[in-house]
């Protein structure tokens, strides 16, 4: 336990020279010096993780029960996004919402979440729990078809234009000044993903730690035949954990839709990639790792846009997984050979 | 009373466990042949046998984690071959895993509160009765289970396993791993806890220490049970006493 404390300690050191570093690098020595540039890309950073970190979260909770990359997880974001702009299309479009512009967000929400936690249900039963006691690289190859089965039936479906959810005239292109009107401009859509997200987490940090589903969710990822002991089942834990973590990814594709616009089929690929990124980079397993990781990934995206160039953003992002599975295998919060007792 | 089928010791009451024939596989492998066992309410019955003889499959079957391809099992009665572990449990099955299997990164308070999952994790009174038992347990609380001593996770395991308010504890192996003051102090437990009105079916390969307290035992060799009897008897037995008891 203690050495775990301390190797957490020594890697929040680590990684809070490196940041320090970055700052003062950015913001005296950079080309683009000042303090308001470097706050604009971090706020915007922060926004963009926020969606990062709840798509973390579900990986990190369906590696934590099952040891299986969920590739397909991306994908299911991608349909949630989807699901999100069809409820805003029957109920009006963006330029003219039939209900409520309140109601509407929370309809997309609503419907969305639970839309992906569905699918999210039927790719563990039909997908992963067949080959529950296969070696694990068959789960692993099952997740990668049905990453591809998603991403082609979206296509089918909704053909390969981009959609547009035009968030910003549906909710506003207003937002908040901070340090006046040159300082830090915060949307008050960004506002809403920040905020949102946070109330996410929260909710999710709670029902893992005092409910007795959240418990089971630990019991059986720790042990799951002594978890079955118990009188536990774990197949429905486990297709628990699946509903709730692509509940989260469905929220993660309205948000994205939202701020960013444009939709279609492929984007669930890459913000799968950087939502397993920011969970190894948190520490794959971990909860609270899978927010830190997310929020990392984003900012460190959001710089990288800002102070090198959008092309270069994603080779960023992918170096750090590359440095982090070279330096700490574990991530930032992992648990470094976890003892069984 | 080398004759497995004969009963033990001819009580008339219905057996509260009932295993009839049960044949058991591990894919290919025959682990369990044609097991014959009972336990009766408030009986506590010792199942002896070597490494590899088939005792913790013999409790893994009780519970329904392995299913066996034939035969029946038997609670209360009702056959519950094709119910869920879960099911199971519900009816008043609970078990103290071998090697313990604690919930490591979780608190004491937690492990207990599995123990009476299918409770809603466990009434004041089951807690109560858990924590006049082991009052260490309530000081250590909040404790992770997996930095607990060995004793004091035995005490968990058996904590945990009685939040349930079972009427049948299977214990497998419950003194392996114990300095022998503790795995002395385990069977006193043990045996508080039978004198309760639990009834117990312990999987040992001490033998010695489980039948001083056992009401009757069955000694299993290779899947096939092969003796059994009232555990007195069987502390006399000839071909017992060469094999397991060294004396």
């Amino acid at each position: 336990m203690i050495a775990t404390r301390q190797q957490r300690l020594g890697n929040f050191a680590g990684l809070g020279l490196v940041l320090v570093a970055w700052v003062l690098y950015a913001v005296y020595a950079s080309p683009t010096q000042g303090w308001t540039f470097f706050l604009q890309l971090t706020v915007n950073g922060i926004i963009l993780g926020s969606i990062y970190a709840l798509i973390a979260l579900g990986y990190s909770m369906v590696y934590g029960i099952l040891k299986l990359l969920n590739f397909a997880h991306g994908d299911v974001y991608m349909i949630g996004s989807f699901i999100g702009f069809g409820v805003l299309s029957v109920l009006g479009g963006a330029l003219s919402p039939a209900i409520p512009v309140v109601l509407l967000v929370l309809c997309m929400f609503a419907v969305a979440m639970i839309g992906s936690g569905v699918l999210g249900l039927v790719i563990e039963r039909f997908a992963y729990r067949p080959l529950r006691n296969a070696p694990r690289i068959a789960p692993l190859i099952s997740a990668l078809g049905v990453a591809f089965f998603l991403e082609n039936s979206a296509l089918l479906l909704f053909g390969a234009q981009y959609r547009n959810y035009d968030g910003y005239d549906l909710i506003s292109f207003n937002g908040i000044h901070i340090g006046g009107p040159t300082g830090v401009f915060v949307s008050y859509l960004g506002v809403i993903v920040i905020s949102s997200s946070v109330a996410l987490m929260v909710a999710l940090v709670a029902l893992v730690r005092w409910t007795r589903f959240g418990k089971a969710m630990r019991a059986v990822s720790f042990d799951r035949e002594a978890a079955a002991m118990m009188g536990i089942d774990p197949d429905r834990v486990i297709a628990t954990t699946f509903f709730v973590g692509s509940a989260l990814a469905g929220a993660a594709g309205v948000m994205f839709g939202l701020v960013y616009s444009q939709i279609y089929h492929l984007i669930g690929f890459i913000a799968g990639l950087k939502g397993f990124t920011a969970a190894v980079v948190g520490g794959i397993g971990s909860i609270p790792g899978a927010m830190l990781g997310g929020l990392l990934v984003g900012m460190t995206e959001s710089w990288a846009k800002g102070y090198l160039n959008g092309n270069v953003a994603d080779l960023v992002v992918f170096g750090i997984l590359i440095g982090f599975m070279l330096i700490r295998p574990t991530g930032l919060l992992g648990t470094p050979a976890l003892q069984k007792v | 009373m080398s004759e497995p089928s004969s009963s033990g010791n001819g009580a008339a009451s219905e057996p509260l466990l009932q295993l009839e024939s049960v044949d058991t596989f591990y894919g290919p492998i025959h682990i369990l042949q044609g097991v014959n066992l009972q336990v009766r309410s408030g009986e506590l019955v010792c199942l002896l046998g070597g490494n590899a003889s088939g005792k913790s499959t013999t409790l893994k079957t009780v519970l329904g984690i392995v299913r066996p391809r034939n035969g029946t099992v038997r609670f209360e009665g009702e056959d519950v071959t094709s119910r869920s572990t879960s099911y199971r449990i519900g009816k008043g099955i609970a078990i103290v895993p071998e090697n313990r299997r604690l919930f490591g990164p979780m608190t004491v308070l937690e492990n207990l509160q599995m123990g009476a999952y299918l409770q809603g994790g466990g009434t004041k009174e089951a807690f109560d009765r858990v924590y006049s038992l082991f009052p260490l347990l309530h000081e250590r609380r909040s404790q992770l289970a997996g930095t607990l001593s060995g004793g004091e996770q035995q005490m968990v395991a058996m904590g945990r396993a009685l939040m349930g308010k079972p009427k049948l504890l299977l214990m497998d192996e419950p003194s392996m791993g114990l300095a022998p003051i503790l795995v002395e102090r385990s069977f006193e437990i043990i045996q508080q806890v039978h004198e309760s009105g639990v009834a117990m079916l312990v999987v040992e390969q001490n033998a010695n220490v489980s039948l001083s307290i056992a009401d009757r035992g069955y000694v299993l060799s290779t899947g096939r049970l092969v003796l059994e009897g009232p555990a007195a008897e069987l502390r006399e037995h000839e071909d017992l006493r060469k094999a397991y008891l060294g004396r």
